[in-house]
């Protein structure tokens, strides 16, 4: 291709001084996004009021642009649940036969529990949800593992506040705008969740990969051994997350450090829950006077 | 009967009528700034496979088109990305105006080029801006250099798109 037609600056001294300002500012602007990455690099919360106004105009967007697409997705189910439903219908009743004693006997078990309980004067924090929502994008381009919920600061999320699926955890807020928020997934490299293992109780640490799945290490003893299939809760250590929420499963036998999969799948046609954090930093005690 | 369509194959028409001054200048600002966009698509990825196409699309603009952007222009389309991507802001404002600074010196020295030579150019800036946009972003440590290679990969594989993309719209487009 021969070079494009030069816009030739000729003996003008004001298109000559034109010209070169736009290579002065094109340095300039190289060292503009310097000092903004070195910025933004030891406050990273520095720039989030920009970088949420810009989400609070994309997140309406996204969510309509969801919306259509589970309505579209969902029509060849709405037509195969017509064809289908008198099959369904006697699987259900059958099912619903199968499953009147077990039924019986967790509502007995369950009236127990609660007997015991109160009988043992058990504080259960309940963490009742700040606002279910949807997580409606995500950061697909870079190696960060950020979503965006389209519920944000006037629904009362706060960045800290925890965010689950109805499989297990999802994440935290990080940063929160009026109509959206940035949630950190577990499968970013710089989350890290306190767990222990269901089985026994093993405390543990599940740390972010970065390519969508996570390390499960041992804390506190060495020569751990984990199992293909153990199961991790949280454990409530920190206060942020509430304790029993399930987290992971291991995938690959191992010891020490292992990979394991997050039980919740983030979705965008799934609902996400957020919680408050669940026992909040007390503030700092006033220093005593000498 | 509708009349038989006549088919026009000759590429250059120099007195069809071209685009006005004020859209051919503004639209390869809105072709990156919707490239950066596209990452608003209702996905939750789970592994960063997503090519960055506003990079694409401006390496596509600035090789083909050299003065479709000022020299400057690098800076505020990358703060614009760097709002959207989640990568931490200011890498690519740094990153896409070092790209402009090359481009413009490997140009002093390489004025003539063709496609592929073009392609050869984007694909080295693609795979430098993805890889030092990794050691900005995310911990050394981290297991995304495996994923990070197939994004480059089809990143690379974007940029004859794009390149198509931007030859037709400046075909359209009036000298300036």
């Amino acid at each position: 291709m021969a070079p494009a037609r030069d816009r030739r600056t000729g003996f003008s001294r004001r298109r000559q001084y034109g010209v070169f300002m736009g290579y002065v500012l094109a340095v300039a602007g190289a060292v503009v996004g310097l000092v903004l990455l070195v910025a933004s690099t030891f406050n990273p919360p520095a720039f989030s009021a920009l970088r949420m106004g810009v989400a609070g105009v994309t997140t309406p967007v996204s969510t309509g642009l969801a919306t259509v697409g589970s309505g579209i997705a969902g029509i060849p189910d709405a037509i195969g649940q017509y064809f289908f439903v008198k099959q369904e219908n006697v699987a259900l009743r059958a099912d619903r036969d199968r499953t009147r004693a077990l039924l019986m006997r967790a509502r007995t078990i369950a009236y127990d529990n609660r007997r015991l309980r109160t009988l043992l004067a058990i504080r259960d924090r309940s963490p009742d949800p700040v606002v279910t929502a949807r997580l409606v994008s995500s950061s697909a381009s870079s190696g960060r593992r950020y979503a965006l919920l389209n519920a944000g600061r006037w629904n009362g999320v706060l960045p800290g506040m925890p965010v689950r699926g109805p499989d297990g955890l999802i994440g935290r807020v990080v940063e929160t705008g009026p109509n959206a928020a940035r949630v950190l997934l577990l499968s970013d490299s710089d989350s890290i969740v306190p767990v222990r293992r269901t089985r026994d109780g093993l405390p543990a640490i599940a740390a972010g990969r970065g390519d969508g799945m996570i390390d499960i290490r041992s804390v506190n003893a060495t020569n751990v051994r984990f199992n293909a299939g153990d199961l991790f809760v949280t454990t409530g250590t920190g206060g942020i997350y509430a304790p029993g929420v399930p987290v992971a499963r291991v995938t690959k036998a191992g010891s020490d450090s292992v990979m394991a999969r997050t039980f919740a799948d983030p979705d965008t046609l799934d609902f996400a829950l957020v919680e408050r954090v669940f026992m909040p930093v007390p503030p700092p005690r006033p220093i005593a006077q000498q | 009967m509708m009349p038989p369509r006549v088919v026009d194959s000759v590429d250059y028409k120099p007195f069809a009528n071209k685009l006005p001054v004020g859209q051919s200048r503004a639209i390869p600002w809105a072709m990156v700034m919707a490239g950066s966009l596209v990452t608003i698509v209702p996905v939750v990825a789970t592994i960063p496979l997503l090519p960055p196409f506003g990079f694409v699309l401006l390496l596509a603009w600035r090789l083909l088109a050299r003065f479709a952007f000022r020299p400057w222009a690098a800076a505020p389309l990358g703060f614009f990305d760097d709002l959207i991507s989640g990568q931490p802001l200011g890498s690519a404002v740094l990153l896409w105006s070092l790209a402009f600074v090359a481009i413009d010196m490997i140009e002093q020295r390489l004025a003539y080029r063709d496609h592929w030579q073009d392609w050869l150019i984007a694909s080295g800036l693609i795979a430098l801006c993805i890889l030092a946009g990794r050691f900005i972003a995310v911990p050394v440590g981290a297991h995304v250099d495996t994923i990070l290679i197939a994004q480059i990969a089809v990143t690379i594989l974007m940029f004859p798109l794009a390149a198509r993309i931007v030859a037709v719209i400046q075909n359209k487009r009036g000298a300036e």
